[in-house]
């Protein structure tokens, strides 16, 4: 009995040991669990999930504070993936945070444009190159399409053009079974 | 076809499975001249069943059952499985194996192409573990007329032991168990014919003519039936020529029991089996040495069955761990 | 001479229809009545347009300068008038428009002025730039940019010309050979000197005698080093990759050079152009293409670039009534036009007339069986329903991880297929979806960089202005309790508040008086029409309320409507 006991007692000591040097030698630097919701996200820092940028929603996600339905730019697709990585249930976007669309970038008319400077202070990634009293342009490789700039600009001289398909961003489709057809 | 090739070979899955209708003639017809027409009798009842399962579920599926009919796959499985029972099994023995091999472990994985196991073989596991007596009667060659054949097939009465005898599998498992005894005495029984059961040597010609002719063909590899044969012999060769009086001749075990159909007809199953050169070798040896370990020490007289489905088991991790080099990649790390 | 040949893993043999078109020469295709040249010739990149409509073109003019890395030129390929540049279809399976140049000839052909270039006198690189700015890309298909392709000129130790054309029904590299073999090796000489290679090989198939044969004369006035190989015709052993091999036995994997393995590969066609280019100073601007299949008259024409397809159609009969689609390239790897108006590029080496006696409609697709059968004509060594099962259920890691992108579309696999699953759409559909997700990663990080980085910025900013505000605080309280110690000591507790409104106060002060001051800068000696858009510009600021007011108070500056 008493040896049984102890046995098990060193068993456990042991394991413990070997579970803490574990610990220590293997420790994951930083959040990675925050890490890997960011990269599913789509970077676009458009705020619609309630969050000042996609970070700050990979954080709230990770501490349970936010659904992962709030994301329309990364659609049900981004939805999917973070309901993979989590182990959650696939729900449909929440409306309340927006719809999903067609990938768009800004785009200032420059014949409207004052050069008021009040959307390149909106832009989160900067996109927005210009001067005060100087006419303005949207940089459009590095807009995402948040639309954080249409709500400052006082003339109301931003558009969203949707991106035309071009040869390079053609995709070939799915090719489509339909084994019914043959019956 | 919307898109390149626009050019197509003309093959098909039927002319696939048809040839493989044709490479078992040779097989049948050896079955037909040295045990009995009522292999037919099993066929034709086989082949029934078969049809009518597939269509039951393809129509319960909402899948075309034309074309699927018409691939032949089904009849392919319900004569693999009539040629692996015994003769004189009853017919809805038979029915109730077709019905696993087609509806079981085909159509719930998810139908052609899709099945894990190897239908015929799951259903031989399947029906000798359910009706272990029944599965184990084998007639050898001019034992029993057509007509006595035919009775027992539709449910005659079934005084079983005084019709046939066991196998000469069967008889060199219980008789060495026994002990006291050895195998050239067991095997010297005149019922048991110069390899195997006595006429089952002829059929197990017939399906190696039938294999040669899938080779022939380019239906089969030749990685499954050299590594299956290959693997089979050498194990009991090896034992064989230790232990002569304990262990059955390497030839024995090659002609008897399903060894020949195993090599060239169910090891060679692409859909169930291994699919890379290396992984074919591996699975088809695997499945000959395991076929011996349970021929000589396992619970059951014939071990092919289990040892397909044991390495049928096998063959995601075989065919992970054995893909080949591709072109431009023969020196990566693999 | 012999040789020893490597071979390569699978391929296929089907029907070659290669004598419909062989057997009648190049003939030069007549001059169409409208000309839509696209600027995007060769892969991957889009030349800069360099002229407008109404614009006069001579034969051989630029009117493309090259772009990027990948950026070869283009040009008029005959003399007229620019009479439009505007975006139209162009041939490809998706039938999207690329901004294209239309002229209308002038039916004169008239030469822009042609400098030969003497690539044993002038440097390396003015050669390369010069096959660039020939528009000078490979004439196999994939349209590779040549003078990218000769690479630093080093380590190169065999020049492979292809001369396989594998494809069934295709002639045109064919029909060259046997028509103008000595400028082809011409051409190629010039390429094996540029790229410092040692020994030349030509590998033709072997069901092209005649070719051979023409190659083989040519090659004997030569002095040396020169190989005219026959290789076994077996689709596809003119892939690059297979031919290398046959011939080498070298293994080119996916995404390197053959530089990188001392061995480099052009096409016969190319290297024709290459001698033009050096010789005569002439850009590409035709090409010989192959009409076959469901017409009348099947043959080879030397078409220039920018002919509609339906007029070169036409040259080999009227479209008979069964032909269903055209195809451009082989019937193996090439695709359906969408529409016959799209224009003959550099990349178009014959277009089949299609009818479903030619070509019949795939049976319908039945399930994989695993047979093997794609895996053992795999050229590629690949495992090709492996790959169909991954693309099919889009898991796109893992058909990477079993080398989909080694996968050279060559169509093997789809043809032996028994269940006649379309496997090369699979593999398509899933290296477009990985392409467009890596674009879209790619996207998302720089989003993220960039968010980051303003984030810092902006957080920088806000502790600079404290500390600079804390300065300033600093350095008037020191001023006024120099100023007055008694005072400060008394109202010790405004003290701390007083500097900093007064500093605010200040600011104010000295914004108002600058905006005031403030007069606008290089307005005198302005034009009456520049003068007419700033009063317009004042005047909707004025409307929106956003200049300076009478009073002089000052234009809200500060965001209103900070999100």
């Amino acid at each position: 009995m008493l040896s049984a006991l102890l046995i098990m007692a060193s068993i456990a000591v042991a394991l413990g040991a070997v579970l803490g040097y574990a610990a220590i030698r293997f420790k994951v630097e930083g959040d990675p669990l925050v890490e890997k919701i960011d990269a599913i996200l789509p970077q676009t820092q458009c705020g619609q999930c309630g969050y000042p940028g996609c970070k700050p929603y990979a954080q709230a996600i990770a501490n349970g504070e936010a659904d992962i339905n709030q994301c329309p730019p990364g659609g049900e697709e981004g939805i999917r993936k973070l309901a993979d990585l989590l182990g959650r249930e696939f729900k449909p976007l929440s409306e309340e945070h927006g719809v999903e669309k067609p990938k768009s970038v800004a785009f200032i008319d420059e014949q409207r444009c004052i050069g008021c400077t009040l959307c390149i202070q909106a832009c989160p990634v900067d996109a927005i190159v210009g001067a005060a009293k100087q006419m303005h342009t949207v940089v459009a490789p590095l807009c995402t399409g948040c639309e954080l700039c249409i709500a400052p600009c006082p003339v109301d001289c931003i558009t969203m053009e949707a991106l035309p398909e071009t040869v390079e961003t053609w995709k070939w489709k799915y090719p489509v079974v339909d084994i019914r057809r043959a019956a | 076809m919307i898109h390149s090739p626009y050019l197509r070979k003309p093959v098909s899955v039927r002319q696939v499975m048809f040839t493989v209708l044709v490479a078992l003639l040779p097989g049948i017809a050896a079955y037909v001249w040295q045990i009995g027409a009522g292999i037919l009798v099993n066929l034709a009842i086989a082949t029934v069943v078969a049809l009518a399962a597939e269509a039951f579920v393809l129509r319960l599926r909402r899948r075309p059952v034309g074309l699927a009919l018409g691939d032949l796959s089904a009849v392919v499985t319900a004569w693999l499985v009539a040629l692996c029972f015994p003769l004189i099994v009853p017919w809805w023995v038979t029915a109730l194996g077709v019905l696993t091999a087609i509806v079981a472990v085909k159509h719930l994985y998810g139908g052609l192409g899709q099945n894990p196991f190897n239908p015929a073989m799951a259903a031989y596991c399947a029906m000798i573990v359910a009706y272990p007596a029944l599965m184990s009667q084998w007639p050898s060659a001019g034992q029993l007329d057509f007509s006595t054949q035919l009775a027992l097939i539709l449910g005659g009465s079934r005084d079983v032991d005084a019709i046939t005898g066991a196998t000469a599998l069967d008889a060199l498992r219980t008789g060495l168990r026994g002990g006291g005894t050895d195998v050239a005495t067991l095997l010297g029984q005149e019922a048991f014919g110069a390899l195997g059961g006595r006429g089952f040597e002829w059929v197990a010609l017939g399906y190696l003519i039938g294999g040669l002719y899938l080779l022939a063909r380019g239906v089969i590899t030749w990685h499954m039936p050299v590594a299956f044969t290959a693997a089979l012999a050498g194990i009991a060769a090896l034992f064989w020529a230790v232990h002569p009086e304990q262990f059955a001749s390497p030839l024995f075990h090659l002609a008897s029991g399903g060894a020949m159909l195993a090599a060239f007809f169910i090891v060679t199953d692409p859909v169930s089996g291994a699919t890379t050169p290396r992984g074919k070798l591996i699975f088809a040896a695997g499945a000959g040495i395991l076929a011996w370990l349970i021929r000589n020490f396992g619970a059951y007289p014939e071990g092919v069955a289990f040892a397909v489905l044991l390495m049928n088991l096998c063959v995601p991790l075989i065919d992970m761990k054995t893909q080949p080099k591709v072109f431009g990649h023969r020196g990566d790390r693999s | 001479m012999t040789m020893r040949l490597s071979g390569f893993h699978g391929g296929i043999e089907p029907d070659a229809h290669k004598h419909e078109s062989s057997g009648a020469p190049i003939v030069p295709a007549p001059l169409p009545a409208r000309l839509v040249v696209p600027l995007r010739q060769s892969a991957r990149a889009v030349a800069e347009c360099l002229v407008a409509p109404g614009q006069q073109v001579l034969k051989g003019e630029r009117i493309g300068a090259p772009e990027g890395v990948l950026g070869t030129a283009v040009h008029a390929p005959t003399s007229g008038t620019v009479i439009e540049v505007a975006e139209y279809p162009m041939p490809h399976p998706s039938g999207l428009s690329t901004l294209s140049v239309v002229i209308e000839p002038d039916g004169e052909e008239r030469w822009t002025a042609l400098h030969p270039f003497d690539w044993r006198a002038r440097p390396r690189n003015e050669a390369l730039a010069h096959l660039r700015d020939c528009g000078i890309v490979g004439l196999g298909g994939a349209t590779f940019p040549s003078h990218v392709k000769l690479g630093t000129g080093t380590g190169i130790e065999v020049l492979i010309l292809n001369g396989a054309e594998c494809e069934p029904w295709i002639t045109c590299d064919d029909r060259l050979m046997r028509e103008r073999a000595a400028d082809i090796l011409a051409g190629a000489q010039i390429l094996r000197e540029l790229i410092g290679a040692g020994r030349l090989v030509v590998g033709i198939e072997d069901n092209k005698p005649e070719a051979i044969e023409a190659m083989h004369a040519a090659a004997a006035g030569l002095d040396g080093g020169v190989a005219v190989v026959p290789v076994p015709a077996r689709y596809p052993a003119g892939g690059e990759k297979q031919l290398i091999r046959t011939l080498t036995g070298i293994e080119i994997p996916y995404g390197r050079l053959g530089g990188e393995f001392g061995v480099q590969c052009f096409n016969v066609a190319t290297a024709h152009a290459v001698y033009r280019a050096m010789a005569f100073g002439e850009p590409m601007v035709s090409r010989v293409v192959t009409l076959t299949g469901n017409v009348d008259r099947p043959g080879n024409v030397e078409a220039l670039i920018g002919t509609p397809i339906e007029d070169l159609l036409a040259l080999a009969g009227p479209r008979r009534a069964d032909t269903d689609r055209v195809l451009m390239g082989g019937p193996m790897m090439g695709f359906a036009l969408p529409s016959l108006t799209v224009p003959v590029l550099k990349a178009t080496n014959c277009l089949i007339a299609a009818s479903p006696r030619l070509f019949p409609p795939a049976p319908p697709e039945q399930a994989c069986i695993r047979c093997g059968a794609c895996a053992r004509a795999c050229p590629a060594e690949l495992q090709p329903f492996e790959l169909y099962w991954f693309a099919r259920s889009k898991n796109f890691g893992k058909a990477q991880e079993y080398h989909l992108f080694d996968c050279i579309e060559c169509g093997c696999c789809a043809y032996v297929c028994p269940a006649h699953i379309p496997l090369v759409d699979y593999y398509r559909f899933a290296k477009s979806e990985i392409w467009a997700r890596e674009r879209d990663k790619s996207a998302a990080d720089q989003a993220r960089e960039r968010f980051e980085f303003r984030n810092w910025r902006q957080e920088r900013e806000k502790e600079e202005k404290a500390a600079k505000l804390a300065a300033k605080a600093a350095e008037t309280r020191a001023r006024l309790a120099a100023e007055g110690g008694e005072a400060v000591a008394a109202d010790a507790p405004p003290a701390a508040e007083d500097p900093k409104k007064a500093l605010i106060a200040a600011a104010l002060a000295r914004a108002k008086a600058q905006q005031a001051a403030a007069a606008p800068k290089n307005t005198e000696g302005l034009s009456a029409g520049t003068q007419a858009e700033i009063d317009e510009i004042e005047r909707r600021r004025r409307a929106l309320g956003l200049a300076e007011t009478a009073d002089g108070t000052a234009a809200p500056d500060t965001p209103a409507r900070d999100a």
